[in-house]
């Protein structure tokens, strides 16, 4: 960034800032990128619909989705293939495959969210506090965090799921619980080197109290991190629920889920491939969205340079 | 340590004489015996302790401008730091507005900082970029209890006394010169009605051209409001067009302090010759060879035993090697710590 001598300072101009969070012009930024990032774009696209159909749901499912019918079996009890009535086919039991995966829709989103945003704030409350008030406060709440981390957070999920019996709640505050440490470790950092920027010693030394520092200067400045970490979570989550229910410990039956679909299709893979097929496109079509979006994110907010830019 | 005398006690009156108007009494700041140390980790288990700051004592006065002038390292910005109480202090005291400021907390300490506010180097680091103009400022103003429909309105004033039109309010940070951003950061430094203003090198950041501008802001700001600066700088004319008094540093100590002029035109101590030499236009006929100075400052966690000055002293003897000089008033008016300046008649003062 160059500033020319001028001959009054009324008249000087400096460059605009990137894109924040916060930006009134955030939206039109935001939407401008997507126009010229087609990929991006197509990601976005895919999310809102998934929301659409999580919401809507009951409204958009042809049929009840756990209900048996008669006519979904063949003569010989085989699952029945896609077309006619049911437009996806029907599962083992003669159930609307098409439906399942619009109510499972709903589950993969709400877990995702719940338990990324859950592990979100977790991880921004221990992030900031460690990051903000050092010395032993931070010591304990990052040695806690590591010990967290070190488990295969796959496993650990298994483990927690063990005791506590598999419920969807219990899958969502599993996940919360394993995930929050990326997120705490990164906001530390983050709030290690903000705390060390002149604005919030200059916030400091005008005699704001510390909460309102936080409350201010700081947790703004991490509003671009938390977004696109989030999100990136979301996919992460999804996954996690998916290998869960795929194991037979995530979200109970009859209950439909994506990755309990894959389970309970697989046996059919030679006969009824569609019931592989439909949740494993689902499923690869969400992560891979909550993903690219994710990149886009960070492209677009700059989590990180957003700190250490001059 | 001893007790340090100041310019102001002396018993004649230095040349160039005290600044006009500046009135007797109470010392906006007084800090005696300031040394702030730091502890560093070096390596495996061992700890060094860096004595940035190490005995130092001056006086600044209402209205007045003293400034603290030396290379990087030699503690002038840590003194800057102890001031606004973003370094605790190690040992000694500084009274503010004669009340001791060295151990407040809580309420207290949020009270002191409305008194003492710093404007920063870095104009590109010291404003949020988050938030407007408006609201940079309306945090000092909330800090001094204004009601927040107060705002815009005492804003503006702000604005106005440094310079700047009421519709910058609704600017971002990214959207202001650096010229303006320094005005804008002493705006809110004003905007708590501080009796000091420290400023750590709030000009090198800046065009020359503008920061001669923010220069004779800062003095008008003197002399409509009586405030006082402790301004901090490497770069010696910027000190000699603001400053009243000024005190070299080298290695977290007073090397030599007096008024401006007398420092200016008869410094007293090797290493002010030398950083003076090092600047075009301040160059004076006084300093015979131009000493030039050699070599980088010592490393603070292991200073050089006696004068800390002599691994780089073209005068140094014996006795600077072994012992430390004191600092003590010389011919010129000035107090300086050199063995081997003339002491002022009638010793020690």
């Amino acid at each position: 960034m160059s500033t020319a001598p001028m001959s009054s300072p009324l008249l000087e101009t400096a460059a605009a800032e990137p894109t924040a969070v916060t930006d009134p012009h955030f939206v039109r930024v935001a939407l401008r990128s997507l126009r010229r990032n087609k990929v991006a774009a197509l990601s976005v696209f895919v999310i809102l619909v998934l929301a659409i159909v999580a919401i809507f749901a009951p409204l958009l499912a042809p049929h009840d989705p756990l209900h048996t019918f008669p006519s979904g079996l063949s003569n010989q009890g085989a699952p029945m293939p896609p077309g006619g009535k049911f437009l996806l086919g029907t599962d083992e039991s003669g159930r609307d495959v098409l439906s399942r995966l619009i109510f499972g829709a709903r589950v993969s989103l709400l877990v995702g969210v719940i338990a990324t945003g859950l592990a979100s704030l977790i991880g921004v409350l221990v992030g900031t506090i460690a990051g903000y008030a050092g010395g032993i406060i931070e010591s304990i709440l990052m040695r806690i965090t590591d010990v967290v981390m070190s488990f295969p957070l796959l496993l650990f999920c298994i483990a927690l799921i063990a005791v506590t019996g598999p419920s969807t709640r219990n899958v969502v505050m599993v996940i919360a619980f394993g995930y929050w440490t990326y997120l705490a470790r990164i906001v530390r950092s983050l709030v290690l080197s903000l705390k060390e920027r002149e604005f919030v010693t200059a916030a400091k030394t005008l005699g704001v109290p510390d909460l309102t520092i936080l409350r201010r200067h700081i947790l703004p400045h991490l509003a671009p991190a938390i977004v696109v970490y989030t999100t990136l979570g979301i996919a992460s989550s999804i996954m996690i629920e998916a290998s869960l229910s795929y194991l037979g410990i995530g979200v109970p039956l009859p209950q439909a889920s994506w990755g309990q679909m894959i389970n309970s299709g697989q046996q059919y893979y030679q006969t009824a491939p569609w019931l592989l097929i439909a949740p494993g496109i689902c499923l690869i079509l969400t992560v891979l969205s909550f993903n690219l979006a994710g990149d886009w994110l960070t492209d677009l907010l700059d989590p990180s340079d957003e700190v250490t830019r001059r | 340590m001893s007790q340090v005398p100041t310019p102001q006690q002396a018993p004649t009156t230095p040349p160039g004489g005290a600044p006009a108007g500046a009135p007797a009494g109470v010392h906006a700041v007084e800090v005696t015996d300031l040394a702030v140390h730091f502890r560093v980790r070096r390596g495996l288990g061992s700890v060094h302790t860096v004595r940035a700051v190490d005995g130092v004592s001056f006086t600044v006065g209402r209205g007045e401008t003293l400034g603290i002038a030396g290379e990087s390292g030699s503690g002038k910005s840590t003194i800057a730091r102890a001031l606004v109480q973003i370094h605790r202090p190690t040992a000694g005291s500084m009274r503010v507005g004669g009340r001791e400021a060295v151990g407040l907390r809580g309420s207290a300490l949020r009270a002191y900082r409305r008194r003492m506010q710093m404007v920063y180097q870095d104009p590109y680091d010291s404003l949020d970029p988050r938030m407007n103009v408006l609201r940079t400022i309306g945090e000092g103003l909330s800090v001094r209890g204004v009601a927040r429909a107060e705002h815009r309105r005492q804003a503006a004033e702000l604005l106005e006394r440094v310079r700047l039109p009421e519709t910058l309010l609704t600017r971002y940070p990214g959207q202001l010169s650096g010229g303006q951003r320094q005005r804008v950061s002493i705006a809110r430094a004003l905007a708590v009605q501080p009796e000091v203003i420290v400023c750590d090198e709030a000009v090198a950041a800046l065009d020359v051209s503008i920061r001669a501008q923010i220069l004779n802001l800062l003095k008008d700001i003197q002399q409509d409001s009586g405030i006082s600066y402790l301004f901090i700088s490497h770069d010696l004319s910027t000190l000699r067009f603001l400053a009243d008094r000024v005190a070299i540093m080298y290695l977290g100590r007073i090397v030599e302090h007096g008024t401006a002029t007398t420092v200016f035109a008869e410094p007293q101590h090797p290493y002010t010759q030398a950083l003076i030499a090092a600047v075009p236009e301040v160059r004076t006929a006084r300093v015979g060879s131009r000493p030039m100075l050699a070599g980088e400052p010592p490393d603070p966690a292991s200073p050089p035993s006696g004068c800390a000055f002599h691994p780089r002293c073209p005068r140094a003897t014996d006795v600077c090697r072994t012992t430390a000089p004191a600092l003590r008033r010389k011919a010129s008016g000035s107090l300086a710590a050199c063995h081997h300046a003339a002491d002022a008649p009638g010793g020690t003062a």
